[in-house]
C-alpha cells in the first residue's frame, strides 16, 4: 500500500516537468509583446517598458526563462504578475473559491446522479427511467454557456432567487447556481453510467444469492448492487474533479466568479507565462492527487482489488 | 489615456452602441422629483476591473485605475462635465507669454490624512512624476516644463546582438523650470510657449500627493491618501481581484462633491455578467457594455440609460512606406479610399446611429472644433468621385492588384463588422480587392505597426487625455511623436502646431490647430471615420447617471434612490 502510493507520488515529477515545459513554451511561442500589450495606443516612456522587460526576463531564451521559473517554483517564490501582484497571493485567493465551487458541483453531481441512477436502474424500462434517460439526454446536449446564461436570467433576473453573479465574497450559497450548471453535465453521465452499472449488477449471481438469504431489499441494493456498481462512477467523477478546477473558464466567465478559471483567462490575454504556468501545475497536482484517490477506493469498493503484488 | 487591452477588446464596440439618436430615449422626466428624493448617504456600486498598477496618477494611464484615481485625488483644475476646465486646488493660473505660468494655490487645502498641500507638494509630487528613475507611465506629461529633459534623461545600451535597453539615468533631481515661490505660489516656466498647457492640469498626471507617497510608492498604490470627492474606505479596501470600496470625502470642498455616501467598485473580467448584474439591480452602474448589448440595451433599459459624445475618435492609417500610396498617385488613391467610405451608412448600420461620421480629426466636443476645414470634403463618400481620383491615379502609376488591400485589426473588439464593410466599399466602389488582416490580439497588431511591417492599412483609435485639439492632433501625427506608429511626419504640419502652441490665447491657438488639420486633410496620412459616443445604464437603486467629455462616468454626481 505505502509503497503503491509512493510509487504514484513519484510519477508526479516527469508528469509535472513534462505539463509545466510544454504548457511554458506554448505561452512562449504566442506572438505579440506581453509588454507592449500591458499598454494600449498610448506607450509609456521607453525606461518603463525595458524595465519591465528585464525584470520579467522577457528578453532571455526559453531555456533561460523557463530555468528561472523553476528555480522559483522550488523555492516557494512564484514571483510578480505583470500587474506587479504576487503571483502566490493572487492564487491563494483564486484557488478556494474554485475549491468551493468544485466541490459543491461535485457533490450536486455525485448525490443526484447516483441517486437517480440507482433508482432508473432498479426500474429499467419504467417511466422514472424513460423520463431521466431523456432529460439527461437534453443536458448533455445543451452547451454550458447556453445552460449559465439561461439560469442565470431565469433565477437571478427574472424570479430574483439568486444573484446573478457572484463577485466579491464567494460563499457556499451565492455559489450554488454556477455549481449547479457546472455538475450538470456530468450529472447527466453519472447517473447514465450508474443506471447502466446498476441495472447490470442486478443480474449478478451475488445479487440473487444475497436476496435469496433473504436479506432486506434496502440491504441489497445498497451493500450489493450499489457498492459493486460505484467503481466506474467514481473514476469518472475522480477524473472531473481536475476538469472542475481547471475547466471552469466558461461557467467563471458567465458568474463572474474570481476563480482559477477566471484568472487563467486573464492570463492567457495578458500573455503571463509564469501566471499560466503555476496555475497548471497546481492543478497537476490535483489530477494526480485525485486519480490517486480513485484507486485507493477500488479496494474499498471492491476488497479482491490488491496493491501489493 | 490609452484603451485597456480589455476595453480595446470590448469597450470598443460597447463604447459605440447607442448613439446620439438614443440620447431622447435616455434622460428621464422625473428627475427633479426624485432626485431631491435620493439619499447622499447612501453607496452605489459601479463596474471596474482590477487596476494594473498600484494608484498613483501619475502610473495610472489605464482605464480600470483611471476610475479609482479620478475619485480619489483633485488636480489644480478639474474637467466640467462639457469638458470645461474650471479651477479646484488653484485660485488663479495665469501666464502673460504662455510660458512662464503663475499658479495661485486655495488656502487650508488637506489630503485625507491631513497633510497640508502647498505649493512644495506640486514641486515634490511633478518631480517625482517626471523622473525617469521612478518608471511613471505618464511621466512624459511633463515634458512641456523646463528641465524635464535633465530628470526624465535615460541611456540607451545596445547589446551585441542588436538589441536595445534603455534604462533611467536622470542628470538632475529636480526640474529647473518649477519652483515653490512660497506656500501657495507655483512659478512653471516651460521649454517654449504653450498657449494650452493650463488645459492638461486637471488631467491625473497632475495631481497632487503626500509625502508618504514619495518615500515608498508602491505601499502607497495600494492603500492611497488623497484629495478628492472620495477615499479609501479603509486600509485595505482594495481587494484585488474583488473590489475597491471608496466612501465620500466630508473634507472635501471642490467642484465635483459627492451626491452619495460612497463608490463601491465591484470587479468584473467581462463587462456580460454586469450587464445581466444591472438587470437584477445587483449593480448600480456600468461604462462597459458588451458587445451583443448594443443593439439591445436601449429597449433592455428604458428610462435607465444615456450615451453622450465623447472625445474619442477612428482612424484608419496608411502607412508611407505602402508603395502603392506613395507619390502624386499615392495622394489620390488616399482621397478615393476616403470618398469610397460610406460613413454615414456604416455608422447607421453597423453601429446602430451610436458612432457619428468624422468632421475632422479631433471629436465635435472638443473646444475649438472647426466643421467645413477646407480638404474635409473628402470625408463625403462619393462613389462616381472615388472612382475618378483612382482612374486618376491609374494613370500616373498603374495600382498593384494582385493582393487584396488588407486592413490589419484585431478581431476581439467587434471589428470584424464595420470592416468587412469598408473592404466592400474598397470593392464596389473602386475594384480592387481589401479584407481584414484579422489578429487575434491587439498586441500582435502594435507590435507589427510599431516595426512598420503590416503590408496595409491600419486601424487606430484616440481618447483625448485632456480636452484640447493640440491632444488629438500632436501625439498622434506630429513628426517623431510617441503614438505616430505609422511615421507621418510633414515639416509644415509640426510648424503650425509649434505656432498654435506658442499663441497667446486658446483662440489664436485654435486657429492655427484647424489650419494644421488643413495639413492633414491633404496629405491623409489617416482617414477619419467616426466619432465615439459611450453608453452607460444604470439599475433601479439610482436616479440617474451621466458621463463627462472623455466618456468616464461621473460617479460623483449620481444619486442613490
Amino acid at each position: 500500500m505505502v509503497s503503491f502510493i509512493l510509487k504514484r507520488l513519484l510519477q508526479v515529477i516527469p508528469v509535472f516537468i513534462g505539463t509545466t515545459l510544454f504548457v511554458y513554451y506554448m505561452v512562449f511561442a504566442l506572438p505579440g509583446d506581453p509588454i507592449a500589450a500591458l499598454f494600449g495606443d498610448r506607450q509609456p516612456p521607453q525606461a518603463v517598458i525595458d524595465t519591465l522587460r528585464t525584470q520579467y526576463h522577457l528578453d532571455e531564451p526559453f531555456w533561460v526563462q523557463y530555468g528561472l521559473f523553476l528555480q522559483n517554483l522550488f523555492t516557494f517564490n512564484l514571483g510578480n504578475d505583470f500587474t506587479g501582484q504576487p503571483i502566490a497571493a493572487s492564487l491563494a485567493r483564486a484557488f478556494p473559491v474554485t475549491a468551493m465551487l468544485a466541490t459543491e458541483a461535485l457533490l450536486i453531481q455525485a448525490v443526484f446522479g447516483i441517486a437517480f441512477g440507482v433508482f432508473a436502474g432498479l426500474r429499467r424500462g419504467g417511466w422514472f427511467d424513460s423520463t431521466v434517460l431523456v432529460v439527461s439526454l437534453v443536458v448533455i446536449a445543451v452547451p454550458t454557456f447556453v445552460l449559465g446564461f439561461v439560469l442565470q436570467l431565469v433565477f437571478g433576473v427574472q424570479l430574483g432567487w439568486a444573484k446573478p453573479t457572484v463577485g466579491a465574497n464567494a460563499d457556499w450559497g451565492s455559489l450554488l447556481l454556477p455549481a449547479i450548471v457546472l455538475g450538470l453535465v456530468s450529472f447527466a453521465y453519472v447517473l447514465r453510467l450508474t443506471r447502466a452499472s446498476v441495472s447490470e449488477s442486478m443480474n449478478a449471481d451475488y445479487v440473487r444469492t444475497a436476496t435469496a438469504k433473504g436479506l432486506s431489499r434496502p440491504r441489497v441494493v445498497v451493500a450489493h448492487i450499489l457498492r459493486n456498481s460505484l467503481i466506474p462512477v467514481v473514476t469518472y467523477l475522480g477524473a472531473n474533479l481536475g476538469g472542475l478546477m481547471g475547466g471552469a473558464i466558461v461557467t467563471e466567465g458567465i458568474f463572474n466568479v474570481p476563480g482559477v478559471g477566471n484568472k487563467l483567462y486573464q492570463a492567457i490575454l495578458r500573455t503571463e507565462g509564469p501566471t499560466i504556468v503555476s496555475i497548471v501545475s497546481v492543478l497537476v497536482l490535483i489530477f494526480v492527487v485525485a486519480n490517486l484517490l480513485v484507486d485507493l477506493l477500488y479496494a474499498w469498493l471492491d476488497p479482491r482489488i490488491r496493491y501489493d503484488q | 489615456m490609452r484603451f485597456t487591452r480589455t476595453s480595446k477588446a470590448l469597450g470598443m464596440v460597447a463604447i459605440a452602441a447607442l448613439a446620439l439618436t438614443g440620447c431622447g430615449a435616455g434622460g428621464g422626466s422625473n428627475d427633479g422629483a426624485s432626485q431631491s428624493a435620493g439619499d447622499p448617504n447612501k453607496v452605489i456600486t459601479a463596474y471596474n476591473s482590477e487596476p494594473q498598477n498600484p494608484l498613483l496618477p501619475a502610473n495610472t494611464n489605464e482605464t480600470n485605475g483611471g476610475r479609482v484615481v479620478e475619485l480619489l485625488f483633485e488636480g489644480l483644475r478639474a474637467y466640467d462635465p462639457d469638458g470645461k476646465p474650471v479651477n479646484a486646488l488653484a485660485e488663479s493660473i495665469e501666464s502673460p507669454d504662455a510660458q512662464n505660468w503663475t499658479i495661485k494655490l486655495k488656502q487650508g487645502q488637506k489630503f485625507t490624512n491631513g497633510e497640508a498641500i502647498t505649493a512644495k507638494t506640486f514641486v515634490d509630487t511633478w518631480n517625482f512624476a517626471a523622473n525617469s528613475k521612478n518608471l511613471q507611465n505618464n511621466g512624459f506629461f511633463f515634458e512641456s516644463i523646463d528641465g524635464y529633459a535633465d530628470v526624465s534623461a535615460v541611456t540607451t545600451e545596445k547589446s551585441a546582438d542588436g538589441k536595445t535597453t534603455t534604462t533611467p539615468a536622470p542628470t538632475a533631481e529636480t526640474m529647473s523650470g518649477l519652483k515653490a515661490t512660497d506656500d501657495s505660489t507655483l512659478t512653471v516656466k516651460l521649454v517654449q510657449p504653450e498657449a494650452d498647457w493650463s488645459l492638461r492640469l486637471g488631467y491625473s498626471a497632475f495631481y497632487p500627493l503626500p509625502s508618504a507617497a514619495l518615500a515608498d510608492p508602491k505601499a502607497f498604490g495600494e492603500n492611497p491618501v488623497g484629495n478628492g470627492p472620495y477615499k479609501f474606505e479603509k486600509t485595505g479596501a482594495w481587494v484585488h481581484d474583488q473590489s475597491i470600496s471608496l466612501v465620500k470625502n466630508a473634507d472635501y470642498s471642490g467642484p465635483r462633491a459627492a451626491k452619495n455616501g460612497g463608490v463601491t467598485f465591484k470587479f468584473y473580467t467581462d463587462p456580460s455578467p454586469a450587464y445581466t448584474d444591472i438587470q437584477a439591480d445587483n449593480l448600480d452602474i456600468t461604462d462597459v457594455l458588451p458587445s451583443n448589448a448594443t443593439k439591445t440595451f436601449a429597449t433592455d433599459f428604458p428610462d435607465r440609460n444615456a450615451s453622450k459624445a465623447v472625445a474619442t475618435n477612428g482612424t484608419l492609417n496608411i502607412p508611407g512606406y505602402n508603395v502603392n500610396f506613395q507619390g502624386e498617385a499615392g495622394k489620390l488613391r488616399r482621397q478615393a479610399l476616403s470618398h469610397a467610405i460610406n460613413r454615414e451608412e456604416i455608422t447607421k448600420v453597423v453601429f446602430n446611429g451610436t458612432r457619428t461620421p468624422a468632421k475632422g480629426f479631433a471629436p465635435p466636443v472638443i473646444d475649438g472644433f472647426k466643421e467645413n476645414i477646407p480638404g474635409s470634403e473628402v470625408l463625403k463618400f462619393d462613389a462616381a468621385k472615388a472612382k475618378d481620383l483612382w482612374a486618376q491615379a491609374e494613370k500616373i502609376q498603374p495600382y498593384d492588384n494582385s493582393k487584396p488591400l488588407q486592413i490589419a485589426s484585431n478581431t476581439d473588439g467587434g471589428h470584424k463588422e464595420w470592416i468587412d464593410a469598408v473592404a466592400n466599399g474598397f470593392k464596389n466602389n473602386l475594384g480592387i480587392q481589401a479584407e481584414i488582416q484579422p489578429f487575434a490580439k491587439f498586441a500582435e497588431v502594435l507590435n507589427l505597426r510599431k516595426s512598420q511591417s503590416l503590408p496595409g492599412l491600419t486601424r487606430a483609435g484616440w481618447q483625448g487625455d485632456y480636452p484640447s485639439l493640440y491632444n488629438f492632433l500632436g501625439p498622434v501625427w506630429a513628426t517623431g511623436a510617441s503614438s505616430n506608429y505609422e511615421k507621418y511626419s510633414n515639416p509644415e504640419f509640426d510648424k503650425l502646431l509649434q505656432e498654435g502652441l506658442a499663441a497667446k490665447s486658446t483662440t489664436e491657438a485654435n486657429d492655427k490647430f484647424n489650419k494644421a488639420q488643413e495639413i492633414l486633410f491633404t496629405d491623409l496620412p489617416g482617414l477619419p471615420l467616426w466619432d465615439y459616443a459611450k453608453p452607460i445604464v444604470w439599475s433601479n437603486n439610482v436616479v440617474k447617471a451621466e458621463t463627462g467629455w472623455n466618456g468616464g462616468v461621473l460617479y460623483y454626481n449620481i444619486t442613490a434612490k
